[in-house]
């Protein structure tokens, strides 16, 4: 593609259970640093 | 949905459901701007047409961009749809609690102008010790409220908690031996203003706590502005001594948690705050930085105004500009905000929860009283419960009573509201193309602001929206690099 360059292919996680492990972070990114709601969290679960 | 937007010369558009991150030059700017205003359908010839005003390009070009963005549809790189999630994918069997603020102590040795917690006393007008049995009690609940949850956090918080060492240390090793015999991971954090730390301190942390967050607002007038001593003595030269000797210690190969962040707090005052994290960057060598606008309230002269953020976005930008270059050099700093792998972040369930306020996260504090976060510790119609009922629905060997459960001893009209929470149920975030990463904001800040949870907040959000344009360059930068 001459006009446009991918940076990030599509990346939707979708875990094969169809449902949420519940393993993620939930604490504050402001008083615990472990998680900025969402954003740079990496997922916990292997499967 | 589509956000296309431009920073220092680069048109780049981001699909929010897919999380695809593609960067354009003019004609295909051009060329999506006219698919966005259609909903993802391909431009009519007539409005193609009108692009190809200027000599350059030809229809056929044109064309040929909207063959390649026909192309991205179809695979669900761009204008992906969102499929409705249900509630109940978003817990496997229903919200656990397995994040705890643990407040070791409610008193501080410093009285910054801004602290939401009173200076230490979070507005009860009494400071307090978190006692080890109380302390041990929480993790007792934690433990049995996480379910089957293998992975728990647990942030030592205040108040100062180094004011209250000893507790510190017994609860670590408690949490670490209770942890292991109940099949849990706990890992550690400390948030500490530094004016305590020392060797001990210092290497114990480093031992056993998986992040450590440490206080400091940047440029010594700036944090000297903010972050008194009682009495109002300068605080900046004993905490940066102690935070660059910190930083060296844990950035060393011996530590085996090298996790750690330089939390700034900006305010009216220093609204150009990339100079601070500039500043801490050379002046303490500090590689992991997070500076945070302050949530004040209005009249108080350093609370952040709607008319702030044009030069707020700016100041965004620049440092963004900042962090590219310092990478660029070979010294890179970690910008807390800007982080962003889409590659292995959160699952679409994930994306969906915010940061558990209330529903998978509490905070303790000294007297046993859980909340919903930190950030509500005294305002009591928030209360959820106490962790000193426990023996109401444990046994002396410290397991659940059969058919106890630890949301027996909680609120349950109280943690139903922060359930209901939830970022798909609120209409100003449907529409957002930063909804993903921000999970719904932050619900402190909306109530403190607003005087509702439910009311937007709007500073935040733009904020949010500006650091997500920032974390998505910062990607492109890297990856343009390395293509």
């Amino acid at each position: 593609m001459k006009h446009i360059k991918t940076i990030q292919e599509a990346c939707v996680k979708i875990p094969k259970s169809g449902k949420a492990c519940g393993e993620c972070q939930t604490s504050c990114q402001s008083a615990c640093k472990t998680s900025c709601t969402v954003a740079n969290q990496s997922c916990e679960n292997n499967n | 949905m589509v956000h296309l937007f431009e920073m220092h010369g680069k048109h780049i558009a981001y699909d929010s459901e897919s999380c695809s991150i593609h960067e354009l030059d003019k004609e295909s700017t051009e060329v999506l701007r006219l698919y966005i205003n259609s909903d993802g359908k391909r431009p009519s010839e007539a409005e193609l047409m009108k692009l190809c005003d200027q000599p350059e390009p030809e229809l056929s070009e044109i064309k040929e961009i909207c063959d390649d963005f026909d192309e991205m549809i179809d695979s669900g790189a761009l204008f992906a749809s969102g499929a409705p999630v249900e509630f109940s994918r978003l817990y496997p069997e229903e919200p656990k609690i397995k994040a705890m603020c643990l407040h070791i102590c409610h008193d501080c040795n410093l009285r910054c102008t801004y602290c939401f917690a009173g200076t230490g006393d979070y507005g009860t007008g009494h400071r307090a010790m978190l006692s080890a049995e109380t302390g041990r009690k929480a993790i007792d609940f934690l433990i049995a409220a996480s379910g089957n949850r293998h992975h728990l956090d647990v942030d030592f918080f205040g108040g100062e908690p180094l004011m209250n060492w000893p507790v510190v240390v017994e609860l670590t090793h408690y949490c670490e031996e209770a942890g292991t015999k109940a099949g849990k991971d706990i890992r550690l954090t400390i948030t500490t203003n530094a004016l305590l730390l020392d060797d001990e301190k210092t290497t114990f942390i480093n031992d056993h706590m998986k992040n450590c967050v440490l206080s400091i607002d940047g440029r010594p007038e700036i944090h000297n502005l903010m972050r008194p001593s009682p009495g109002g003595k300068p605080s900046y030269e004993p905490i940066s001594k102690r935070i660059k000797a910190f930083i060296k210690a844990r950035s060393s190969k011996e530590c085996l948690n090298p996790e750690h962040y330089i939390r700034a707090t900006f305010t009216r005052n220093n609204l150009d705050f990339s100079e601070d994290v500039k500043h801490m960057a050379d002046a303490l060598s500090a590689g992991n930085i997070s500076v945070e606008p302050v949530v004040g309230v209005d009249g108080c002269g350093y609370e952040i105004r709607a008319e702030d953020i044009p030069e707020i976005e700016k100041e965004y930008e620049k440092l963004a500009l900042f962090l590219s270059g310092r990478k660029k050099e070979g010294s890179p700093v970690n910008f807390f905000h800007f982080n962003m792998d889409a590659a292995t972040g959160p699952c679409v369930y994930k994306r969906l929860k915010g940061c558990g306020v209330g529903a998978e996260y509490c905070a303790v504090t000294p007297e046993g009283d859980i909340y919903p976060c930190h950030q509500f510790v005294g305002e009591t119609k928030f209360r959820m419960g106490n962790v000193n009922r426990l023996n109401e629905i444990m046994d002396e060997s410290g397991h659940l009573i059969s058919g106890k459960s630890t949301t027996d001893i909680l609120d349950a009209e109280v943690r139903k509201i922060f359930l209901d929470r939830l970022m798909p149920n609120r209409e100003e975030c449907v529409n957002c193309f930063a909804r993903y990463h921000c999970g719904g904001g932050c619900a402190a800040n909306r109530y403190f602001s607003t005087g509702s949870l439910d009311e937007e907040y709007e500073i935040g959000c733009r904020l949010a929206r500006k650091r997500l344009e920032c974390s998505i360059w910062l990607l492109s930068e890297g990856k343009s690099e390395l293509m």
